[in-house]
């Protein structure tokens, strides 16, 4: 019989995991981040074939799986495709502390959606349509967070 | 082609805090599932666990439950992700003709773990994984698009809430039967907008398996009554980079449901019952929309008027779905068993009436990147 079972205590380790990793960003992430970091500017690349821009840029487009090497300069608008406005915490992981805003925006210029922070609006403002604008950070160092925010046009 | 059939299903009570070590789990499973196939362990050449790394908090986490699938002198590989995609391998194991009676397993234990940490890794660290996102934010961006674009409220969405939670209340495996109401949904904590706390699926434990075994085995070892046969499967796979798909397009879905009504020879109409993946409440009714149940964007309307309802034209999820448990890589899986006892006719008190042909439904990735379908039948 197995009567035991229910009455053992259950004993429980608590444990975390802690690995470092360098991930290798690659020649077509690389140039995108050198150019946000260094020159302060958002670009995004296009298929020679199909004509798809792209950003983040792609080494490869999907559709034609051509070698994307066209690069564009955008001008850091365009328009919230759907947002959401965080209510849980998760410190070690989020930029801020909630509420605040995630949305996927349309740059102008490219023809895919890009995920980033949208700031210098009350969480309950924003709304699916709105025109923004890119921030980009004082300090960068080469990462997505080199653009701050996006903010409202007025 | 060669049939496959199931001849052998068993699932865990799903619970949060749940005892037993993942091990336990599988042994739980898979003993039953045998017992219920009325085989033993020494009948199986084959086993497919499903599981995850990250989830389970050690690398080659199917290793370490070799022994407790089965797989103990045996041959074991893994699926890294739903269930449903477990299963799928095991199929198609078989039909490579090497393998014979299978065992396909899952477990899950997500409440030992921080499922925003785990999902947030899911994300490229190289863009995305900084800025936080994780599996409920990113559903929440997935929600508003889907809504914006067809003109859905939250009132509808909580509707799938009100009839997931109040059709688990006749599954005992359920984490979570209530007794709703629309307000009660409404009324719920913001989570991430526009989903709230009763839009979202709790983390929950538990463990499913399936056995396997090709017409011949299937045939020498269970009467007609235990065999459910696997008629169709499809899956497909669309962007990873969120921006890269339109959220509230379903093609990845519509190509993996037309290729199992397909390799069936069946139409959504013959769908008798259906589990699909709902970890959130919008996500049940795009994807049903997807699976050709109903035009896109009419989902809703067609849920107001009843005809995803236990007692409706086509009941979805009578186990209560994942809103009522989700234990993620075993949801899928756990979608199968439910099909596989509802064609059967031993669903219990859930049981759909009369039901010959299933449908089951699992994905893999964010906001439904991937996405498997298996149309299950007598």
């Amino acid at each position: 019989m197995s009567d035991w079972k229910e009455e053992v205590e259950e004993v429980v380790f608590p444990g975390k995991i802690c690995v470092p990793y360098t991930w290798t960003v690659g020649s077509t992430m690389s140039k995108w981040y050198v150019l946000m970091r260094d020159e302060g500017q958002i670009w995004a690349n296009r298929c020679p074939s199909c004509g798809k821009v792209y950003i983040p840029p792609k080494a490869k487009c999907l559709e034609c799986y051509r070698d994307v090497n066209d690069w564009v300069r955008l001008p850091g608008t365009g328009t919230v495709e759907t947002f959401t406005v965080v209510h849980y915490e998760e410190p070690s992981m989020h930029p801020k502390k909630p509420p605040f805003a995630y949305g996927i925006i349309r740059m102008d210029g490219a023809d895919t959606g890009f995920v980033h922070l949208i700031d210098e609006i009350e969480p309950e403002k924003i709304k699916v349509g709105m025109r923004v604008e890119a921030v980009m950070s004082e300090e960068r160092s080469g990462n997505i967070l080199d653009i701050k925010y996006f903010r409202p046009i007025d | 082609m060669e049939k496959v059939a199931i001849i052998g299903v068993a699932q865990t009570k799903y619970e949060q805090n749940k005892k037993g070590n993942f091990a336990e789990l599988v042994y739980e499973v898979t003993s039953k599932a045998l017992e219920d196939a009325g085989i033993t362990v020494k009948e199986v050449d084959n086993v497919v666990s499903v599981s995850s790394d990250f989830w389970d908090g050690r690398t080659i986490s199917s290793m370490a439950i070799s022994d407790a699938s089965g797989a103990y002198g045996k041959d074991i590989t893994t699926v890294e992700g739903d269930g449903t995609f477990g299963a799928l391998y095991g199929m198609m194991r078989i039909l490579s003709g090497h393998f014979g009676v299978t065992i396909v397993v899952a477990h899950h234990k997500g409440t030992e773990s921080n499922m925003n940490g785990i999902t947030n890794t899911a994300f490229d660290p190289l863009v995305e994984r900084k800025l936080g996102l994780d599996a409920v934010s990113s559903a929440a961006m997935q929600a508003r698009r889907y809504m914006s674009r067809y003109g859905i409220v939250e009132e509808q969405l909580a509707l799938v809430s009100v009839k997931n939670h109040g059709n688990a209340k006749r599954n005992p495996l359920a984490l979570l039967p209530m007794d709703i109401t629309v307000e009660d949904v409404m009324n719920s904590p913001m989570i991430a907008s526009p989903l709230k706390k009763l839009d979202c699926s709790p983390v929950t434990d538990g463990a499913c398996a399936l056995i396997l075994a090709a017409e011949r085995e299937a045939k020498k070892y269970t009467t007609n009554k235990k065999r459910v046969w696997m008629m169709g499967v499809g899956h497909c796979t669309d962007a990873f980079r969120l921006g890269d798909r339109d959220l509230s397009d379903t093609r990845a879905l519509k190509k993996a449901a037309s290729k199992a009504y397909q390799m069936a020879g069946i139409e959504p109409g013959d769908v008798d019952v259906a589990e699909v993946y709902d970890a959130f409440t919008y996500m049940e009714l795009m994807w049903l929309e997807g699976m050709g149940f109903c035009e896109d964007g009419m989902g809703a309307e067609y849920l107001e008027r009843g005809k995803f309802n236990f007692d409706g034209e086509i009941p979805v999820n009578p186990s209560g779905g994942r809103l009522s448990a989700n234990p993620v890589q075993v949801a899928g899986l756990a979608s199968m068993a439910e099909c596989v006892l509802q064609l059967r006719g031993e669903a219990g008190e859930r049981q759909v009436e009369g039901a010959q042909i299933a449908l089951a439904h699992g994905i893999n990735g964010m906001c439904g990147q991937s996405h498997c379908v298996w149309i299950l039948g007598k």
